[in-house]
């Protein structure tokens, strides 16, 4: 039988104390997708992420990894995941192939096999020429590659990467996000971030937690749904009062933004974007910009998290 | 899975100059009591002890370097089962062991049986030195052997002890410094009620249970004291994490 979720959380909740870090989330992971989870610090991603791998049992609620349930069957359950904590868990005082011979051994790597999957690990991230350094002296993106190969070593079904590009130079970054699309074409994917576009460019879906519950869940194409406010940007240079713009039909509301520009409201299905261009050219009103208002990813994940 | 965390530990001790320096310090040591004490040997049996109060050379040598093996071990051994989890935790490393399909048992076993494999090299390291002596005299095996089972054992427990303190604490320097005080305390109980040796202290007191080894007699209460001392204090860190596990 052929299973389709890799993933299913279902009503996972933890509580600290009276402290409640996550509240009743429930999400599925299909196989091969990259799952972007979204939130802003302290929002329980961490903690979401330490229970879908085991490291911390939650209070309330259950994981299966491919069907099967990880707190009763954990050793079973955690042979299929990679995983990589926000703190890079390295023995530093290893060397790079040490290093992923042991995390190959603790992952069940049959023996005969552990140099193929080494090999093969430093190759995907771009580690082969390091092999024998320790991993002390790497830089910080060498390491984080490091982090990686260890999650991707045994080849598991889901890779599940805590925060993978926080501290890296902007080139380092890209390499990393290029090596995350790359793992997403074979493992189902869980990376957890808290910078948007970052989740534009390798994620299919997104997840947004905060304050420890899901407050967006959907596709990358929802989410920019989400943004499409039904608003026109205009420029006039020379601008008729508000009053004569407000008449338009279908016009809600006008806001005056900086540079003389306006933010035209218009009620749903209502485009005015033609009927503002002819009469500027009737009333010469000079009109040099015309464009949907397309509220930033930054906005929409501000409104997002703070209706909650 | 047990071997390869047991494994893991030993590599991680011997890739730092920590394991090294230790071993080298203890046995150079050892290397100079057991000069000493051959050299001494000759002195004192010379004529200066009455016959009825000689002891052959082994026992001469042997108990001198077992007893000061003893209160070195009981230094040593916080400073290498502080880093078992302690350090581990301080170094964010624990999540790679505990994502690992590995169990707790198995983790706590193997870094235990890490470390006794890593302790035991000193004790063939002691009983190779001894057995030297078997060149010129006729040494006494029965009570090399008894003491190396006898050790094992005593090192056995001073890092099942040292382990579960090292998963109290995020601090490594905290956890040698209890391990230390609780062990130099269990070694020392006979001591100090060495006036009334029936005290139910006396009987609980490491040393005690120790005696006998040195004197090549295999009791079978002495190892089990051992074995279920170990067994405890294992079972208690295992308790220790996955209570860490569930509460976070």
């Amino acid at each position: 039988m052929k299973i389709e979720n890799t993933i299913v959380a279902s009503g996972l909740t933890k509580s600290f104390g009276k402290n409640i870090a996550v509240n009743d989330v429930s999400f599925q992971l299909k196989k091969g997708e990259v799952l972007g989870f979204l939130g802003p610090n302290g929002a329980g991603k961490s903690t979401t992420m330490r229970m879908l791998t085991g490291n911390l049992a939650p209070t309330n609620g259950d994981v299966k990894i491919c069907g099967i349930d990880i707190i009763s069957e954990p050793k079973k359950a955690k042979a299929l995941i990679g995983y990589l904590p926000e703190m890079r868990p390295l023995y530093k005082e290893l060397t790079v192939n040490e290093y992923l011979t042991i995390a190959a051994r603790f992952h069940k790597v049959p023996s005969s096999k552990i140099k193929k999957a080494l090999e093969a690990a430093k190759e995907r991230c771009g580690l082969s020429h390091m092999s024998k350094r320790l991993i002390e002296n790497l830089s910080n993106g060498y390491q984080q590659r490091v982090g990686i190969a260890q999650a991707i070593i045994h080849n598991p079904e889901i890779v599940i990467l805590d925060e993978p590009t926080v501290g890296l130079d902007p080139i380092q970054i890209r390499e990393i996000r290029k090596l995350i699309r790359d793992i997403g074409k074979q493992h189902s994917v869980i990376i957890s971030t808290h910078i948007l576009p970052e989740v534009e460019m390798v994620c299919d879906r997104v997840q947004i937690i905060d304050n420890g519950q899901l407050v967006f869940h959907g596709s990358i194409e929802d989410l920019k749904a989400q943004r499409k406010g039904n608003k026109l940007l205009v420029g006039l240079s020379k601008a008729p009062p508000m009053s004569k713009l407000k008449k338009i039909k279908g016009i809600d509301k006008i806001e005056k933004v900086e540079n003389g520009m306006f933010r035209l409201h218009f009620k749903e299905k209502y485009l005015p974007a033609e009927e503002i261009v002819s009469l500027s050219v009737k009333e010469g009103w000079g009109l040099y910009h015309i464009n949907m208002d397309i509220t930033s990813l930054e906005e929409t994940f501000v409104n997002l998290t703070q209706t909650s | 899975m047990i071997i390869n965390v047991a494994r893991k530990e030993l590599k991680s001790l011997f890739a730092s100059p920590m394991g090294w320096i230790i071993l080298s310090i203890l046995m150079f040591g050892f290397g100079t009591l057991y000069l000493q004490g051959v050299n001494s040997y000759f002195e004192v049996m010379s004529g200066a002890v009455r016959p009825a109060e000689r002891v052959g050379v082994t026992i001469f040598v042997g108990s001198k370097i077992y007893s000061t093996a003893l209160f070195l071990l009981s230094v040593t051994t916080p400073m290498l089962t502080m880093r078992l989890i302690s350090e581990e935790r301080k170094s964010q490393t624990m999540p790679f062991l505990l994502s690992a399909p590995i169990s707790l048992s198995e983790i706590v076993i193997g870094k235990f049986l890490g470390l006794v494999v890593f302790l035991s090299i000193l004790v063939i390291y002691i009983f190779i030195m001894l057995s030297t002596l078997n060149i010129w005299a006729d040494i006494d095996f029965g009570y090399l052997i008894g003491n190396s089972f006898g050790f094992i054992l005593l090192v056995a427990s001073f890092t099942a002890l040292g382990i579960f303190f090292s998963s109290l604490t995020n601090q490594p320097i905290i956890a040698a410094i209890t391990t230390f005080i609780a062990l130099v305390s269990m070694v020392g109980l006979g001591s100090y009620f060495a006036s009334d040796p029936s005290h139910w202290f006396n009987y609980i007191s490491m040393t005690k249970h120790y005696q006998s080894f040195t004197r090549g007699v295999f009791d079978s209460s002495d190892i089990i004291y051992y074995l279920l001392f170990i067994v405890t204090f294992l079972t208690l860190t295992v308790r220790r994490l996955d209570s860490d596990r569930l509460r976070g």
